[in-house]
């Protein structure tokens, strides 16, 4: 009798994640299907409102990575009004977004992703958290990681008033400038992000790469995907946060296509299911051919892993040592390893606290000229960042006025939406067998979409493998409930 | 004695209620050891049949954030009502609408036409849409109904206090937790916040002029904002007269106006419509012509003063064709 398996809710996203798991006769796995059950509808009801305000209505989509949305937001502002922010307004808002971007990696390295490798993918449920993590590398470095995440998050609410929906971004610049004690903050700031963004590579190479298991699983064919990737670079080709263009490679690697923010609908599409309420985007140029990998399908991949994919290298020295031995290690690029997301963020991690330590001492970081006041008439302004989670694109049109008429948003998770869907499929598929299924398994698949981080649920902040789950066991037909298994704490 | 259980859980948000509370940082420490956190499906292994197996009320208390859109969503408030001694309504969604409160503005078709028929970038020439029910080739998937309109907690379950704020403040979220620990709770239905405008807590106050008059509105890209000086006598559409305080003037802070997260004080019984009223009040003029002209620079008046109430107000939503695209006051 074919038998359905559903996890739900899977709470580290945002709303309810459901992952439902058809079984065939013998008990293996036909088909898994990944879900969002979520909706709110931003594109309709940002229609009529006044374009300034979409930094601060935007950032409601996710309240854990604010700042992604608040920057793009900002960005499209500044094409909206073809005006261009003094230099010292563009280093401090990249100078946040760099600060954003350590504390927000550092946590799904501690709390999210971490556990799975720092305390084992099948250890003992109850260990494998963070405070399972604790565990391993000690209680001080517990409090590094709750420490440092305090001191960042106060360096964004210095300058954006508050860190959970910060308030700074305006077209053509920002509210305030930065003062000097705020700039010695900084400086001292970023001196613990590098040591910590070190310390933290370090662990990475001590607890899992020493350990040939886990290089194992991570390069093994269950949680490998050849798929397109997707990254914004600078003119070098090195990996950007905050600007440039968006560059994506094939599946070999070779560069694929380079365009502006501007371009975005020349190449991206948004496919949509009926048994989800997320879209799933594809490449315009090549069309969606289903979830398929490989280089005649238009899936591709964004977030950490794609960014230095789709990236020549990184802008800082000590990142750029780290990549090279990223690609090294795991046999030249690109790698299509999805757990090797894990290494990823923490190689992203340094260049981002390198780059504040740089923008920190820049000249004009100082400087009281922070805004531009806007002149012509809006008509239309695109923008784009990389969220935590991956390319994140704005598009605005408005009235004479400045008032919305119309509104596109891509976040993170849907452009990576359709590989996740296929890294759980492809994880069930690998784990289960002959309708086995414990504890152990479960988080084999859900370590297929923990290593990207997704942003259905930016709220990711969870403790790892603390996640409520239950297996349904049930007719298919009747939906009667035959076996229910439960992972408890 | 056994600690008071406690539970979190969180409807259509955004995530940011719970970083609110991760925010506590070592305070969050106190809270685990004087409390058994019995279910917080962002954190802990609790599932809805453990809820469901819980006594009626064997929860001391609840925080909810979030909108309530969805029929999962509504099934668990329900569920933690049933549950809990006393239910909080934890942050500007559950308490109000918040911004996600806004798609009140549209009708429920517009919303789903914009997303998965009109939006530029989508390929859906078959006009697929979610359906709550899809048979695939290997079985059967449900998806929760959208409902018609998005609805506050106290408009799906009973409510026993309220936390406001987008997020709310750290502050407050912890004299929340200690009134309840202490048992120093004011009368149920109150919100627990200070209740005095914002106006009142404002670094800048003493730059707010006794007879505040505003010759012209501003938009807040259209001036360098003076970093010192009260924002409103700068022409700017901030909310403080008309909002609760509690967060230190943190928008403020920012140099940017407050737009109103904390709601109403409370004696004002529709938000919006007090502060419409505080903007009209400051007009300096007498002229119906003049008086006219510069409401006209107020460019979004409904999106400004319902930005995060429009469930909760007296008008609820819009009721316009979608194709007007929604209401102006």
């Amino acid at each position: 009798m074919k038998q359905a398996i559903t996890i739900d809710p899977i709470t580290r996203l945002e709303g309810h994640g459901k992952i439902d798991i058809f079984l065939n006769d013998e008990g293996d796995v036909e088909k898994a299907y990944f879900r969002v059950p979520e909706l709110r509808g931003f594109e309709k009801f940002s229609e009529g409102r006044p374009a300034e305000d979409m930094p601060q209505i935007t950032s409601r989509i996710c309240g854990v990575c604010p700042t992604a949305h608040h920057m793009a937001s900002a960005k499209t502002l500044d094409d909206l009004y073809k005006v261009d922010p003094p230099p010292a307004a563009k280093k401090i808002r990249e100078l946040v977004y760099s600060t954003f971007f350590v504390e927000d990696h550092a946590l799904h390295f501690y709390f999210l992703g971490g556990p799975d490798f720092v305390v084992g993918p099948t250890a003992p449920k109850a260990e494998r958290n963070i405070l399972g993590v604790l565990g391993k590398v000690g209680l001080e470095v517990g409090k590094e990681v709750i420490g440092l995440r305090k001191q960042m998050r106060e360096l964004i609410s210095l300058l954006g008033g508050k860190v959970i929906h910060p308030v700074l971004g305006l077209p053509g610049g920002i509210s305030k400038p930065l003062t000097e004690d705020g700039q010695q903050k900084f400086i001292e700031g970023a001196q613990h992000a590098v040591k910590f963004a070190e310390f933290s590579l370090q662990v990475f190479a001590d607890v899992v790469l020493k350990n040939a298991k886990y290089v194992e699983t991570i390069t093994s064919d269950a949680y490998t995907h050849k798929t397109y990737y997707m990254g914004l670079v600078d003119e070098q080709n090195k990996v950007n946060f905050y600007d440039g263009q968006l560059r994506v490679v094939n599946p070999s690697g070779g560069e694929f296509l380079k365009f502006p923010a501007q371009d975005y609908l020349k190449h991206i599409a948004e496919h949509v299911e009926p048994w989800s309420y997320v879209k799933f985007c594809f490449l315009k140029d090549i069309g969606w051919k289903g979830f398929n990998e490989g280089a005649d399908s238009g899936v591709f991949s964004v977030a950490p892993l794609a960014r230095l994919n789709a990236a020549d290298g990184m802008a800082t020295p000590k990142a750029q040592e780290a990549y090279e031995q990223f690609f090294d290690t795991l046999g030249g690029k690109p790698v299509h390893h999805t757990l090797a997301n894990h290494w990823a963020r923490l190689v992203e991690m340094l260049y981002a606290a390198e780059r504040m330590a740089e923008l920190a001492v820049d000249q004009d970081i100082t400087n009281t000229n922070v805004r531009t006041i806007p002149e012509s008439t809006p008509t239309e302004g695109f923008g784009v960042v990389e969220a935590p989670r991956g390319t994140l694109f704005h598009h605005y049109q408005t009235d004479r006025q400045g008032l919305i008429t119309k509104a596109n948003l891509i976040v993170a998770t849907q452009n990576n939406a359709a590989r996740i869907a296929m890294s759980v499929d492809k994880a069930a598929r690998s784990v289960i067998s002959k309708g086995k299924v414990d504890d152990g398994i479960l988080n084999l698949v859900e370590m297929a979409f923990r290593a990207y981080d997704p942003c259905h649920g930016c709220a990711t902040h969870t403790l790892a493998g603390e996640m409520p789950l239950e297996v349904l066991i049930r007719n298919a037909g009747s939906g009667e409930i035959i076996n229910v298994i439960r992972r408890n704490a | 004695m056994s600690k008071p259980k406690v539970g979190f859980y969180w409807c259509a948000s955004c995530g940011g209620c719970e970083e609110a509370v991760v925010d506590l940082a070592e305070a969050i420490l106190d809270v685990v050891n004087a409390v058994d956190i019995v279910f917080w499906p962002v954190a802990l292994d609790f599932k809805r049949s453990d809820l469901e197996n819980m006594k009626d009320g064997e929860m001391a208390v609840c925080f909810v954030n979030g909108a309530i859109r969805t029929s999962e969503q509504e099934e668990m408030a329900e569920l933690l009502r049933s549950k809990s001694q006393l239910l909080v309504a934890f942050g500007s969604c559950s308490q109000l609408g918040g911004i996600p409160g806004m798609a009140n503005f549209f009708t429920r078709e517009s919303i789903l036409a914009k997303v998965y028929n009109d939006a530029p970038t989508v390929v859906n020439s078959e006009g697929t849409r979610p359906q709550e029910e899809t048979t695939v080739a290997e079985g059967i998937l449900p998806l929760p109904a959208f409902a018609p309109t998005v609805r506050t907690l106290d408009q799906t379950v009973e409510v026993d206090y309220y936390l406001p704020g987008c997020p709310p403040p750290v502050k407050l979220i912890a004299g929340a937790v200690t009134a309840i620990l202490e048992s120093k709770l004011p009368p149920k239905g109150s919100i627990l916040a200070p209740n005095v405008a914002l106006c009142d807590e404002c670094p800048r106050k003493e730059t707010k002029p006794d007879k505040l008059l505003v010759k012209e509105f501003k938009r807040p890209h259209q001036i360098q904002i003076d970093p010192q000086k009260c924002l409103l006598d700068q022409g700017l559409l901030c909310m403080g007269p008309a909002t609760r305080s509690g967060c230190e003037a943190a928008c403020i802070g920012g140099n940017m106006p407050c737009t109103g997260c904390l709601g109403p004080t409370d004696d004002i019984i529709d938000y919006g419509g007090k502060a419409l009223s505080a903007m009209a009040s400051i007009l300096d003029s007498n002229d119906e012509q003049e008086i006219a002209r510069l409401l006209n620079q107020i460019a979004d008046p409904a999106g400004t003063f319902y930005r995060y109430c429009l469930p909760a107000s007296l008008l609820h939503r819009s009721i316009l064709p979608a194709k007007n695209g929604g209401v102006k006051v």
